[in-house]
């Protein structure tokens, strides 16, 4: 397996994982990539790794220009395990390598691995590594998405080393964003940011603010495919997306037990569109809750509908407003929904769950066993009347 | 004093306990934190606490 060079010098090393599709819950349908750098310079730079299981692929990639053990500076700029796994491989064969990290970076490196042996430089924003003709200036980004995250600027290159900001998970042997469709990668990197970053809207907003000043002709992120041709279409797009900037949109997301929610669900829409809402339903019997998600980042409404089954809401619907509460989405209005046969408790949970996540509840409605053609045209109005 | 959670990772500012690995003495009330103090958790500013 042979390295891909992105500049003179500078190459892409890092792992495929085309089989991977649950990525911690993320359902990962085009696999994805772990991407690690390698820099020829006066310093040999190695900028990440990958997941463990793929350090021979990115040791042979590497082998492919340069003796690993060669290796002076390896740069990590993320602890979580599928950059750093590879770590201990690598420190162990690159003997003489300084390994460079945030402040965060070598607390959390430590209680990965053992440490012990490694040289380990620590930096912050601000600080510059010279690595001969070239140099890297470091960012902390903490929190976007764990204490440690930082990304490292090259001046001379006008390379941007972003980690996991930027990213997408999709496996592909193209490593350029000009040779695979961008739709697919803006909607790859849209389902990451949604799932993966968007509980961290203000620390990107303050990112993208840093990122402002730099001249960026590319962005190399640590998922996916690297950015040389739609560089600005991405970063306008984080623009956006940690702006909480929403369309006219809807999306009801729901489940049923014998269609009553699901009527409920198709009256809510119908009112939607009556008011010139774009909708989209998404019943969670045939939808992943990580895609749902992506959904969530642009719309203006979103509607959560559960019948009640043993005086709760259906499991379903329970993990995904479990998981919708930890990403955190902002400035949203929320609409409680479901079909009861005598407790009817679901709609106050669902409600519960929205009001913690601090939404804006604007309508909740509970109808008994199956509505009736009066009761769905009288949610149609009550909704009509709100929009 | 009040306390202060931090909005990011939820980790809780305690003026009775302080931060004694950034030098914060026990007492200190969360205004009088300087202002380059940042969470001793994740490291986000002191702009990103709310009253708990």
């Amino acid at each position: 397996m042979k390295a891909v060079e992105m500049k003179k010098g500078i190459y892409w090393v890092g792992g495929i994982d085309w089989d991977i599709r649950n990525f911690h819950g993320y359902l990962t349908q085009r696999g994805t990539t772990y991407n690690a750098y390698l820099i020829i310079d006066e310093k040999i730079t190695l900028v990440d790794t990958t997941k463990y299981y793929l350090v021979d692929e990115l040791l042979e990639r590497v082998s492919s220009i340069v003796d690993p053990s060669k290796i002076d500076y390896v740069i990590s700029n993320h602890v979580e395990m599928d950059h750093s796994g590879g770590l201990p491989r690598v420190m162990e064969i690159a003997k003489n390598a300084t390994l460079v990290t945030a402040p965060n970076g070598a607390k959390g490196l430590a209680k990965h691995y053992d440490t012990s042996s490694w040289n380990i430089k620590t930096v912050s924003t601000g600080d510059k590594l010279e690595l001969g003709k070239r140099s890297i200036e470091f960012i902390l980004t903490p929190m976007v998405h764990w204490p440690d995250n930082m990304v490292g600027y090259m001046p001379e290159e006008k390379i941007l080393f972003s980690n996991d900001s930027f990213g997408q998970h999709i496996a592909s042997s193209e490593r350029f964003d000009d040779e695979f469709p961008s739709e697919i990668i803006i909607e790859e990197a849209k389902k990451y940011y949604a799932n993966i970053v968007m509980s961290y809207g203000m620390q990107v907003g303050r990112e993208l603010k840093e990122a402002s000043g730099l001249d960026i002709e590319m962005i190399a992120p640590s998922h996916g495919l690297i950015f040389r041709k739609h560089v600005k279409e991405i970063i306008d797009s984080y623009v956006k997306w940690s702006s909480n900037i929403v369309g006219k949109k809807a999306l009801i997301v729901y489940d049923t037990m014998w269609g009553s929610t699901k009527k409920m669900a198709y009256a809510l829409q119908d009112a939607f569109e009556e008011k010139g809402y774009m909708t989209s339903m998404k019943n969670l019997q045939n939808n992943h809750i990580s895609d749902i998600i992506t959904e969530v980042l642009d719309v203006e409404y979103i509607c959560v509908g559960s019948p009640t089954l043993n005086n709760n809401m259906l499991p379903t619907v329970a993990s995904f407003l479990t998981y919708l509460k930890g990403l955190t989405p902002k400035n949203r209005k929320a609409i409680a929904f479901g079909s009861y046969g005598w407790g009817g408790q679901s709609v106050a949970q669902i409600e519960q769950y929205l009001s913690d996540s601090k939404f804006d509840i604007k309508l909740s409605k509970r109808l008994l066993y199956i509505p009736s053609e009066e009761n769905l045209e009288e949610l149609k109005e009550e909704l009509k009347k709100l929009l | 004093m009040k306390k202060y959670v931090c909005v990011v990772c939820g980790y809780v500012y305690d003026p009775e306990v302080g931060d004694a690995d950034a030098g914060v003495a026990e007492g200190t009330a969360f205004e009088n934190l300087p202002e380059d103090w940042v969470c001793p958790v994740c490291g986000v500013d002191k702009d990103q606490f709310e009253e708990a």
